[in-house]
């Protein structure tokens, strides 16, 4: 019998080990008519910041080989709102809601996360300090250790629940920073958010995206999430949550395999709907054809 | 209710040089309801350089038939024009909202280029609807005046080419049809033209609707990354909220 579940760390068990990723999956209704929800280990809500924000110009996407890039920016209608008009109608879905909490200043992460603390099915925020589409706050904070310690150890006076922080691959040495985030507090951290990319179009001598530069994901980069989650899960004790371009069942493999107690599945909701529940699928027929019963026998052989 | 489904390429037509019209009918699934001016998108299968689905508009849809008129705008669009007869196509629709259906008085449905694709099943539905329509047309140049004959078998259509080989020489915007009285406008083109039928119709208060085709990644108002900014609401989702806006919210 082939057991799914998971703890990642304060406490939270998932049935399973696939959520979705903070940004591309809105607040999970968006995906509602394509798949049950509630199948989902957990689902990361978009990036809630204290006061509404709109977001970069348009246009913020193109395309790149096996991959995007984007530079939305955080837009979301604040914490607020999203509690007063959003939490209602998703707090029931039977999976682990996480809301992803984003910031300039410590005092907007820590005020975001006072916010949330009231609503009890909130399962667990993600502190992103590793957006690379923001002027101010995002992924400045992650990357150095004393900036990520220090979000980190602010957030968790305020959150008493699971405490993810979410790191960017935008960096020299990301075991750094992923050890100042567990010495301050984090019961977890996730891994990788997008790299730090740009392209332009040679036919109008311009950068793509009104930022210039933007996040790249999708498959291009899951081979250099797959190394830096596999350096990061023996370099910390807590757990290590993988992402980064993975496509299907398989990947989610690749990922456990590399030492992530659950993966996110981000941009390939775009292509395809009900590649989390195809997944799911697959990982438990993986565990059952090998008669591994718990994620923990999933291990990389020598 | 939105949903993926797998087709049959039952037909597949090159129009005009540079385009595609894919005739598709569905495998196992039932079709569901597809109102005018939504869109689908579309994998792309056979394609080593693309990663992402095609938002197209959706040009027919009955029960049993759904047909997606595409232009050859690069590696994508021209892998789905490529594909032939008895080729599998998958499909994420209906997505976004359409055009409004319900409109009194003289309406004009004005397209340019591909753009006339969603008007072709707004055309249809107004004519149901026992609307007063007129269509009107713009290309570069005739072969690229895009279903010519179904428009007419509608009714009274005008067209506009570039080079003037076809109807009224010039853009579409200068056509003399525009003199007369209209009290809507459902316009789909490229963004030059729809810039310019906007400030027409702002300037002569006529109510109007514009399809835009922003750059999308989902389709389903998750990534925000379609965005136009609104005068109501400042960016808003181009595929939940649109892609059909009326004038009155666009900034232009």
């Amino acid at each position: 019998m082939v057991d799914l579940s998971v703890n990642i760390g304060g406490g939270l068990t998932l049935k399973n080990p696939i959520m979705t990723a903070s940004g591309t999956y809105g607040y999970g209704e968006e995906f509602a008519d394509f798949i049950d929800l509630s199948r989902l280990g957990g689902i990361i809500v978009k990036g809630t910041t204290l006061q509404p924000r709109q977001g970069n110009p348009y246009p913020r996407m193109v395309e790149t080989p096996s991959g995007m890039l984007n530079a939305v920016g955080l837009q979301n209608k604040g914490v607020d709102y999203f509690v007063k008009h959003i939490y209602p109608r998703i707090c029931d879905i039977d999976t682990a809601l996480v809301v992803n909490v984003s910031g300039a200043d410590v005092s907007d992460y820590v005020g975001v996360c006072e916010r949330l603390s009231d609503f009890d099915k909130i399962a667990a925020v993600e502190i992103n300090i590793s957006c690379p589409n923001v002027k101010q706050g995002g992924m400045s904070w992650g990357t150095t250790t004393a900036g990520a310690a220090a979000v980190t150890e602010a957030c968790r006076k305020a959150w008493n629940r699971t405490m993810i922080v979410k790191l960017t691959p935008n960096v020299t040495d990301v075991t750094q920073i992923a050890r100042a985030a567990q010495d301050a507090g984090a019961d977890a951290v996730s891994l990788v958010n997008t790299f730090l990319g740009m392209a332009i179009d040679v036919e109008r001598r311009r950068p793509y995206l009104s930022t210039i530069t933007g996040g790249l994901s999708g498959a291009a980069i899951r081979p250099i999430a797959v190394r830096m989650v596999w350096q990061v899960a023996q370099a910390v004790t807590i757990p290590v949550i993988g992402l980064g371009g993975i496509m299907n069942g398989r990947d989610v493999v690749e990922f456990l395999l590399a030492g992530a107690k659950a993966v996110q599945i981000g941009t390939a909701n775009f292509i395809d709907p009900q590649v989390t529940i195809k997944a799911i699928d697959y990982l438990h027929d993986y565990m059952a054809r090998r008669s591994l019963n718990t994620l923990s026998e999933l291990t990389m052989l020598s | 209710m939105k949903q993926q489904m797998d087709f049959d390429v039952k037909d597949s037509l090159q129009l005009g040089g540079n385009y595609g019209l894919l005739k598709l009918r569905p495998i196992a699934q039932e079709m569901p309801l597809i109102e005018p001016g939504q869109f689908a998108q579309v994998e792309v299968p056979n394609c080593k350089t693309t990663y992402l689905r095609r938002p197209i508009s959706i040009n027919y849809a009955d029960k049993h038939e759904l047909w997606l008129l595409v232009r050859r705008a690069g590696a994508g669009t021209n892998a789905l024009c490529d594909l032939r007869a008895g080729a599998k196509l998958n499909l994420v629709l209906p997505l976004g909202s359409g055009f409004s259906t319900q409109v009194s008085g003289r309406v004009l449905l004005m397209g340019g280029g591909v753009g006339i694709a969603p008007l072709l099943m707004l055309g249809q539905r107004l004519l149901a609807n026992k609307t007063d329509v007129t269509f009107l047309l713009g290309a570069r140049t005739a072969n690229e005046v895009l279903q010519l004959d179904l428009f007419r078998q509608m009714g009274e259509t005008h067209v506009a080419t570039d080079d003037g080989t076809l109807g009224h020489h010039g853009l579409v915007t200068t056509h003399p049809v525009l003199a007369e009285h209209f009290d809507h406008v459902a316009c789909c083109g490229p963004m030059p033209m729809m810039r310019a039928v906007t400030a027409i119709a702002k300037e002569r208060s006529i109510n109007c609707e514009m399809s835009l085709e922003n750059t999308m990644a989902c389709g389903v108002g998750a990534c925000l990354c379609c965005v136009e900014d609104t005068s109501d609401e400042g960016n808003v989702c181009v595929c939940t909220q649109g892609p059909v806006f009326n004038i009155n919210r666009l900034k232009w």
